[in-house]
């Protein structure tokens, strides 16, 4: 009875809430380009100047105006969805910073003779890294060798045998090894090899088991994630046919997670081709090309980059010119491996019926 | 190695009868988690044998003159600095990003675009050595001038400025180079909040700020967290990137944008190994050691802070 007596309350809520158009953000910003274009006219242009100040303008344009209009729950939400698209568009600056500078100046001495050249008697310009890219692909490929077993057994360990004690301290082991610094693995192989071979010793392998030390958890815990995704009702399939449980893990669980391993070992890789700190107290350079990984110093190309900056030889913007076209070359070789892995994911992925 | 290990009893039901294909199979895989074993007890034990020569040495034979010690602890200084001013603008960005791919990116867009920030990890940290010094510490050099003279005052920018070799520009560089290990754990934890909860907020009519204040970053706090003392480690231990942007003096101090800085403890070791002979070399390992062992104590933290949550 009362309720019906009761006079209609004043409406509340989405009839009268008032919103900014939704040209306003972009009017916003047209109009805080402007305004830090001529104030920058009279100060002094610059690119970055005018795009920090152009941001900061845009922002208190926008949330003064949602204020006023909007009131300041939205006004703050404006503000905030300002910030999280400032955090990316400012994580794409180094990006393309990086990107633009290493391809411009690598591309001055990305020619014939820096593949087909070593530094052996070269004073001065021309020469090229040869050498350094025989090197890098030599000891990444021994680390491959020695790390994808290793890593992969030990996954299967870890999710076909593992129990109890055992399998949580080599779970725990791998995670203190993903965190070792790159540095103190080449420290590692140093005092391992320097032990037996004496203080002076430099060699290809000491380069490669510095790397494994770093490659061996990122291989266990990128197959380890894909073993556990096989499905049960597979293994018991082959259980129920009598298979013995070894080949069941050979063909059935490796054979259909082929795919994810491989990828995983590409990305690997990836990770350790770019290492420069293992292969500096390890491999050290040399000028000439070696092709045995037992005998004598190696080049590579991050340490010969690192030297061709640190320690250059005359005229040095010859050196430095080797330094780019090296780094350029390892951001070439890094992009191809992610490229390959995201191919091979993308091709023996299994296809979603 | 596998015969040290007893064979355990059969459980079960799918091993009826151990057959000689199994056992070496089972062994093959035991010993390979046992090498992990092996090869972290090497690293370990290698490094101390090592190193002991450095920690008994007389003190006016370690260079420096004043004992292993007072050596380390200028690295450790310069080492907590970097990380920790790469963690300070490191990590609010990181999770900035991780927001905006996980709840603010069209949708569609959300995994290319997480792909762009993956590609920060790809670039080999000598790389970003090289870019530091020719490209960003130069660019940066008129900001310094600007901090020195108005913000002169506070001991942190006292100057002066010749430079952009700083302490200040090694922590940016770092910045960058942990931006996609932070912001990768965080958008898993972000993409892994309760979608109800998130339907339920905006259902009461919450902007979107407010439901990922109330419903996402309460359930993401701990993997941050995680995330954040994970891109600590990367950044304690990264080397070459410091060694080529860094400008070394010695000596304690605050100041980040000056060129006189205490060294990192990598960047140190990567700088003094390849002229160091005897005696230098075993305190060079034993910074590493040093290293090693502080690394191995945040990422412990971080693990553990995991671990509690996805229990929890």
């Amino acid at each position: 009875m009362t309720q019906l007596t009761t006079p209609p309350r004043p409406a509340i809520g989405l009839g009268t809430t008032r919103h900014l158009p939704a040209w306003a953000p972009y009017a916003a910003l047209a109009v805080a380009a402007a305004f830090a274009g001529a104030v920058l006219a009279l100060a002094g242009f610059s690119i970055a100047g005018w795009l920090v100040l152009t941001a900061v303008v845009f922002v208190v344009l926008l949330v003064v105006a949602s204020r006023a209009v909007e009131g300041p729950r939205k006004a703050t939400d404006r503000f905030v969805t300002s910030l999280v698209v400032g955090a990316f568009l400012l994580a794409l600056v180094p990006l393309i910073s990086v990107a633009w500078t290493v391809i411009s100046n690598g591309a001055a001495r990305f020619d014939v003779e820096f593949f087909t050249y070593s530094m052996r008697g070269i004073v001065g310009e021309g020469g090229g890294a040869a050498h350094a890219l025989a090197g890098t692909l030599i000891i990444t490929g021994i680390t491959t060798l020695i790390s994808v077993p290793i890593g992969i057994l030990t996954a299967v360990y870890l999710v076909e045998y593992g129990r109890g004690a055992v399998a949580r301290t080599i779970t725990f082991l791998i995670d203190v090894m993903t965190g070792i610094p790159s540095i103190v693995a080449g420290l590692f192989a140093f005092a391992l090899f320097t032990l037996i071979l004496g203080p002076q010793a430099r060699l290809g392998i000491m380069g490669s088991v510095a790397l494994c030390v770093l490659m061996i958890p990122v291989v266990v815990r990128a197959t380890e994630e894909i073993l556990r995704l096989v499905p049960h009702e597979l293994r018991e399939a082959s259980y129920a046919l009598g298979v013995p449980k070894w080949r069941t893990i050979v063909k059935v669980v490796l054979r259909t997670s082929v795919a994810g391993i491989a990828t995983g070992v590409t990305l690997a890789i990836a990770r350790v081709i770019g290492e420069t700190a293992p292969l500096l107290v390890t491999v050290g350079l040399t000028t000439a090309i070696n092709y045995n990984p037992f005998e004598g110093r190696m080049a590579t190309l991050p340490t010969f980059a690192w030297f061709s900056y640190a320690a250059p030889s005359l005229p040095v913007q010859a050196s430095l010119d080797r330094a780019w076209t090296a780094a350029l070359l390892l951001v070439i070789l890094v992009m191809l491996f992610n490229l390959i892995a995201r191919i091979v994911s993308r091709a023996f992925s299994p296809k979603t019926r | 190695m596998s015969t040290t290990t007893p064979t355990r009893p059969p459980e079960g039901r799918n091993t009826v009868r151990q057959r000689p294909g199994d056992r070496v199979f089972r062994g093959i895989a035991t010993a390979s988690g046992l090498t992990i074993l092996v090869i972290l007890a090497g690293v370990a034990a290698f490094l101390l044998y090592q190193a002991f020569p450095a920690l008994v040495a007389p003190s006016q034979d370690v260079a420096g003159g004043e004992g292993f010690w007072k050596y380390t602890a200028e690295l450790v200084f310069g080492t907590a600095l970097s990380a920790a001013l790469a963690l300070v603008i490191g990590a609010p960005l990181g999770v900035g990003i991780a927001l905006f791919i996980t709840h603010y990116a069209p949708r569609r867009l959300a995994a290319p675009l997480g792909y762009v920030i993956d590609l920060l990890a790809a670039i080999p940290s000598i790389v970003y050595g090289l870019w530091g010094v020719f490209v960003f510490a130069p660019a940066l050099v008129p900001v310094y001038a600007w901090l020195a003279d108005n913000l002169g005052w506070l001991p942190l920018f006292a100057g002066p400025v010749s430079s952009g070799r700083t302490m200040l520009t090694a922590g940016l560089v770092l910045a960058v180079m942990i931006l996609p290990v932070i912001t990768a754990l965080s958008r898993e934890v972000f993409r892994q909040t309760p979608t109800l909860q998130q339907e339920a907020a905006l259902a009461l009519g919450a902007t979107r700020w407010e439901m990922v204040k109330y419903a996402v970053i309460p359930y993401g706090k701990s993997g941050v967290v995680a995330a954040s003392m994970l891109g600590l480690g990367r950044a304690l231990g990264e080397t070459m990137a410091v060694a080529a942007v860094l400008s070394v003096a010695g000596g304690v101090t605050f100041n980040l944008i000056s060129t006189q800085n205490p060294g990192t403890i990598a960047a140190n070791i990567a700088l003094q190994f390849p002229e160091s002979t005897g005696l230098g070399i075993n305190v060079l390992v034993a910074t590493g050691l040093v290293l090693f062992v502080i690394t191995f104590l945040v990422n412990f933290a971080a693990r553990a802070i995991v671990a509690r949550t996805s229990k929890g």
